[in-house]
Formats: C-alpha cells, structure tokens, sequence
C-alpha cells in the first residue's frame, strides 16, 4: 500500500521498504559549515572612533613638529650651473657644445656661504627634466652583463637595443642609460679671508648603495687587469673614455666606479638628484664647510639645453629623516590637527543627535 | 487580458489559483515576471511544478512524497517548506551581502592599483613605466590580495540567523538593490580616485628630492616602486578590515597572513640569492634592505594609511550616527543584547505542515483513510506567536498590508 512509504520523519530521511535509509545528505553540524563560527563583531560607535580621533590627533602632531624642527636644521645649498643665462659664466660652455669635442669647456661659478656647515657634507648633482623613469629607458640594461658574466659581455642583452653594439663590437656597459652616463667634473675651492684657493678634499668612495658594489655590479673575469677582461668590446657611444680607464683605482674602476653605479640607479622621477661625492667631517671643533667664499669649477661635458633640462650643484647635511623636505612635517602637523578638530566636531555631532538615534525602535 | 489579470492580482495580497495545469503555473509566473520589476521564487514539490520553477527566477524543489522531479529542475532544494524561510532570511540575505561587499571591494581595490599608474603617467613622460615592481603587479591579485576577499566573501555575516529570523525588515536592502547598484559603483570609483591620489602624491611629495639617512640614493626607481607598492597593499588591507563585519579566526589569518606573506616574499625575491640565480628576473636587489630601513620611508607609509582610511571611518561614523539603516540598528541591538542578554524567548514549536492539512490527494487511492481516521489531529493545538506583526513590502502599492495571527483550530474530522 501507498501509505507505507508516506513517512512523518522530518530531516529528509526516506525510508524504503525492507528497511535500511537512502544516503543522507545532510551536512555536518558543525560550526564552520553551518556559519557559527565564533566571531568578533566590531561596530564603529561613539566608544571608539572618537578615542581614535583624539589618540591619532595626539601622536602625529608631535611627530610632525619632530620632523619640521629637524629638516629645518638641516643646511642645504644649491646652485645652478646650466648656463641658459647670458650673464652666467656657463654659458659659452652651454652653448657651443658637441659630444665629439675634445677639449673640455670649464666655467667657475663663484658663491658665498652664510651659515657653516656641520659634520659631513654631501655634494649631489642634480639634474631636471630628466626622465630616468621613461619605460624605454628603464629597460635599456643589462643586469647580466653589469654583474661580470662573460657570455652577456660579448653578446649583450636585446634589450639594450640599439645601443646594444657598435659596428658589429659589443658595447660594455650596453644600453641608454650607461650611454647617457654623467660626466661633469666638480671641484670646491674655499676662498680663505687671505684670498688664497684651497681645494676641499671630496671623497668619491662610499656613495653606492653597499648591495650594488658589492653584489650587483660586478667586473667580468676575475683578471684585475681589466683591459684584457675587456678585449673584444668597446666604450658606449657618448662616452670618452672606455669603461676600464673609469678610474685609476682599481677598486673603482670597470663595471664597480662609483658614479658609474650612482647613476645606473635610475631615479624614479624627472626631477632627482645623485651622490656625487662626500665632504668627511675634519674634527669637532671646525666646521667642515666653514662661512665664506667659494669657488665651484665645472668640467661642462653634459649637453642638456637638447632637452630644456637644468643642472644643478647641491651642498647639504643630513639627519635621521635624510635631506631637507619639509613636506613630512607639515603633512603630518596638518593631518594631526585635522584628526583633532575631526574628533571634536564628532563629538559635538555625537552629543547633540547621536543619543536620540541608538535608543529609536527598529520601525516594522 | 493577461494584463488585466496581473492588475488586479497584485492589488491583492495574497492570490490563490487552483486546478491549474502545469503549463499555466509557468504562465502565470511568466506573466509576473515579464510585466513587473520583480525577482519571482518558485517552490514545488512535484513533477507538475518543474514548469513553474522552471520558468521563475529563482526556482525552489521540495524533495520528499512526490519524488525527485521538482529538485532536479530546480536551483535550491530542501525537505520541508519551512526551510524556504530560512532560505530567503538567512542564506539568500547573507549571499546578497557577501556578493555586494565582495564586488566593491574587488573594483575598489583593482581602480586604486590602476589609477596610481595613470598619476604616475604625468611624471614619467606618458611612456608607460609601471610605478610598481612586475612581479608585485603579477602577484598582487594572486597572493596578497586574495585569500582575504575570499574569507571576506565565504564567512560574513552582518547579524546572525537567529537575529535575521527576528527582524524580516533586514530583507528590504536586497529587494531594493540598495548594496550594489550604479550609485554604489560611483562611489567606488570616486573613493578610488581618492585612493591613488593619496597613494601616490604623498609618497611623491615624501621623496622628492630626498636621501637615505646616510645621504645615499632613496629616490631611485626600486626604492620608490618598493614604497609605493607597500603603501597600496597596506591601504586596500586595512579598507578589507574596516568592511569585515564578522572576524572569525580565518578572517585573521589569512588578512595579517597575506601581509607577512608580502614582506616574505619581498625580501626573498630581493635578496642576493635570487639576484645571483636568474639576474635579469629580480633586478630589484638591496632594495627592500636599503629603503625599509628608513624612518622616512615608514612614517610616509603611515601617514599615507591613515589618510586612506580616515575618512572612510569618519563617513561611516557619521552615517550610522545620523541616517542608520535597518541593519545598524539590529547590530546596535544585538550588541546591547550581549552585553545584557534578554530572557530566552520560547522555541517555535515546529510545524508539522503535512500532518496538519486538511486537503485530500484525489490523484490516487489510499490516502483517503489517513484523512478519514484522523491520525495526524491527535496533536493538542499550541498558539504560535505571530511571525510579522506588520510588515511593509515595497511591492505593495495600494492598502497597507496587515497579516492574521494565524492559531491552530482543531480541524472536524471529514466524515468519508
């Protein structure tokens, strides 16, 4: 009969007759399948946000001040040097230029320094609209080649392309941004209340990251006579000199120079500035780079009128938060107050309306 | 005609069609769902119902007496029908929530990672140059960014069923589309741009023309592509957590798991091992070293969260302060429930909805006797609290829509 197999359990069971259960496909009653998970549930009131407000209010306005009084101890100079005006003693050197030219062009650029400067000085030179960053560019490298390895020497990478080789010789170091490698020379000359010139003594060592120097950048072959590690290739286009004449040094000399790394870092904007080389410290008792007169006196070898771009000398000390930018501390004294005066006007709104809403019923 | 029949039909509210056929079950459906803006839900128990259910939107079987033709054409099956109650108020709520939440968030966080790339184009002479480092680009949808959306849309809950059961009022949002339309998608869009401009311009500004505490490079295109990536991933992290509702331990995991997964990964692909192995693919040696050790580089980073997600929390306060929908309010009452917990209401009695009608199959002989010897009457009838007390559907539109506390009657037995 029919109503045998009409059955009144009520989990979806289904008996047959002759006994036994069909499969049951009921899932596991457990917390994670059922969703009953133990949980915390946060909800944004009154209790929290406000005490947020005020806390981040509290901390970041101190830091900001922190930061300001620091930058603002921080002494900079910077002086530019392209020579787009007529009255400025760079200007036949920006002027009549070729990359081919064989006699350096050299312009001195007198300044004066009002406030000594303490501890090491490092000197940059900076350059503007210069799009290090260019996607083209950026890629136009060869890693492999830079850390030594001879069979990336010989044949250089694609995408160093075209300045990859140079009738049919390979180029080392290859690629665009080595060819556009900076060359300006740079020397301070302090003017002593005698009128004497004294050369200020400029460390080249110590301005690449420790990482490049040292892992990255490498010299191919173990052979510390470097023109025969690198037979068979040849200078990249713009430059004067091949890469194992870099420096005399040989610890500074081949794919390992110094300037050669600071500037195959590329920067990530148009507007940067690289370590050109470090003022050390003398003693405690005299100033490193003491007030008065100087000279700087610039081999001028980079082309940049090509481009409008700006070359630019910048002297400046350092702290723990590194050069002068203001930006930090006032962004951080700005967004402190704004947090504050947030957590108030909140806390008015709060006190006037938010009472009456919490205790409304939940209208059906 | 068909129209005529719609009209008058929805000015009712509840309509009853009887001895219909299957074929015009599913007209009837179609009917509604062609000339009105609704979602339709179908639920049947038999093989006359599959044209039905077929035809609905949302098609329901009940597997049992009638066999397994209903469940098989269907989207949802289930035993009993009042499990349907639990289908819509619970899981087909939570669904709709997870799914909203799970779909902003995916295009918050997606809109941000791209727009920071469009202000980078005005700085890197449109060439194209990604601010961020390739294979942070590769894995940020993969890795550092997916097991917490995916927790995110597996396990929250606004209230939880109990709650929902309690206030129906909370289905509203989903009928009216209010979580995921093309309003919510502006704002979406609008707090990204916010977003990436945030993310880029203060680390710009941070670094411009900046060095390293021991006056060495900082500005260079790894260390700013470092920076600006870390300043993302914390961004869109911290925005994840401020739109869980319900932090189950995965939840945890997998949000501060995917962030040292970032910082492990980082520091494996930048280390000298990786560099020497396969050169041309982590070119981005020393750079995690040389830049995370910098408190510049970590105050930028604070500083960029903070703003990124401050004035969320502060429009969300400020909503829920002064315009609280339905579900603040529940989940303000659940947490005033927890800290003073009401008295245990009564468990529903549950409805033995088959043993308690009255109808009678006619399709087939033998069932007359279960009606005749009044087997299934035995049970003494209990009074049910009423489940809606007075609701407001938003399909109604004429009267205001009341329901009968409906109260169990003892049934007179039918005389054969």
């Amino acid at each position: 009969m029919m109503a045998s197999s009409y059955n009144a359990k009520e989990d979806g069971h289904v008996t047959v007759p002759g006994g036994g259960t069909i499969q049951n496909k009921k899932p596991d009653n457990t917390a994670f399948k059922q969703q009953r998970l133990p949980a915390w549930q946060p909800i944004l009131t009154a209790g929290t946000v406000l005490p947020a407000f005020f806390v981040i209010g509290l901390i970041f306005i101190p830091i900001g001040i922190g930061l300001y009084v620091t930058s603002n101890n921080i002494k900079e100079f910077e002086i530019d040097y392209t020579g787009t005006d007529m009255s400025s003693p760079c200007f036949n050197c920006s002027q009549s230029f070729s990359w081919n030219s064989t006699r350096p062009c050299t312009c001195a650029l007198p300044f004066s320094l009002e406030q000594p400067f303490e501890s090491n000085v490092f000197m940059y030179y900076g350059l503007s609209n210069f799009y290090q960053n260019h996607r083209r560019y950026v890629k136009s490298r060869d890693d492999s080649q830079l850390n030594g390895d001879t069979t990336s020497l010989m044949n250089p990478s694609k995408e160093c392309e075209p300045y990859a080789r140079n009738e049919k010789m390979p180029i080392a170091p290859c690629g665009a941004i080595a060819n556009s490698m900076f060359n300006d020379t740079l020397d301070l000359y302090y003017i002593d209340p005698n009128g004497t010139r004294i050369q200020i003594p400029l460390m080249k060592k110590g301005i690449a990251w420790w990482t490049d120097k040292h892992v990255k950048f490498r010299n191919p072959g173990g052979n510390p006579n470097l023109t025969s590690a690198f037979q068979g290739t040849t200078k990249p286009i713009n430059w004067r000199k091949p890469v194992y004449e870099l420096d005399t040094d040989a610890e500074n000399n081949g794919f390992i120079n110094e300037d050669f790394i600071v500037w195959m870092r590329t920067a990530a904007l148009p507007t940067f500035r690289k370590l050109y080389r470090i003022i050390q410290k003398k003693n405690n008792m005299t100033p490193t780079l003491p007030r008065g007169n100087y000279t700087l006196e610039v081999t001028y070898n980079y082309p940049v009128r090509s481009f409008e771009g700006r070359k630019r000398v910048i002297l400046s000390t350092i702290s723990w938060m590194g050069g002068k930018n203001p930006f930090l501390g006032i962004a951080y004294i700005t967004v402190g107050s704004v947090c504050f005066f947030l957590g108030v006007v909140l806390l008015i709104i709060h006190h006037k309306y938010g009472s009456r809403n919490n205790t409304a019923d939940i209208p059906n | 005609m068909e129209i005529e029949l719609l009209r008058t039909a929805c000015m009712c509210q509840t309509v009853i069609c009887c001895r219909v056929t299957p074929l015009q079950k599913a007209q009837v459906v179609e009917l509604v769902k062609k000339y009105k803006q609704a979602v339709t839900l179908a639920i049947g128990d038999g093989a006359n119902d599959v044209s039905m259910i077929k035809a609905a939107h949302i098609g329901v079987g009940i597997s049992g007496q009638e066999g397994m033709q209903a469940v098989l054409s269907s989207d949802y099956s289930f035993a009993q029908f009042r499990y349907l109650q639990r289908l819509l108020l619970v899981h087909g709520r939570w669904s709709y929530l997870r799914m909203c939440k799970f779909l902003r968030y995916f295009f918050y966080k997606n809109f941000t990672f791209t727009f920071v790339h469009f202000w980078y184009g005005f700085f890197c002479g449109f060439s194209a140059q990604t601010v961020f480092d390739e294979w942070f680009i590769t894995l940020f949808n993969l890795v550092y960014t997916a097991l917490p959306v995916l927790s995110l849309s597996l396990f929250d809950q606004d209230v939880n069923d109990w709650w929902s059961f309690q206030y129906p009022q909370l289905y509203t949002p989903g009928q009216l589309n209010q979580y995921f339309s093309k309003r919510a998608f502006v704002y979406t869009v609008l707090h990204s741009g916010y977003s990436s401009l945030v993310l880029f311009f203060i680390p710009w500004a941070a670094m411009y023309d900046t060095v390293r505490d021991d006056g060495k490079e900082i500005v260079d295109y790894q260390s700013f592509a470092l920076l600006a990536q870390t300043c993302l991933l914390i961004a869109v992290s911290i925005q994840l957590g401020l739109d869980t509702h319900y932090w189950t331990a995965m939840n945890q995991f997998f949000l501060w798991g995917s962030l040292s997964v970032y910082f492990a990964v980082i520091f494996t692909m930048y280390s000298n091992g990786m560099f020497l192995t396969l050169t041309s693919s982590f070119p981005f040696i020393g750079t995690a070293r040389n830049s995370l050790n910098q408190p510049n580089v970590w105050l930028t980073m604070l500083l960029t969260s903070v703003l990124c997600v401050l004035p969320v929390v502060a429009y969300r306060f400020l909503r829920i302060l002064l315009w609280p929908t339905i579900n603040d309010k529940v989940r303000y009452k659940v947490r005033q429930d927890k800290v003073l917990p009401p008295t245990p209401r009564r468990v529903q009695a549950r409805r033995t909805s088959t043993r308690r009608s009255g109808y009678a199959f006619s399709h087939a002989q033998g069932y007359g006797d279960l009606v005749t010897s009044g087997k299934f009457l035995r049970r003494t009838p209990k009074s049910r609290p009423a489940l809606f007390s007075q609701t407001d559907s938003p399909l109604a539109q004429t009267q205001p829509q009341f329901y009968r506390t409906i109260s169990e009657r003892e049934e007179p037995p039918l005389s054969p």
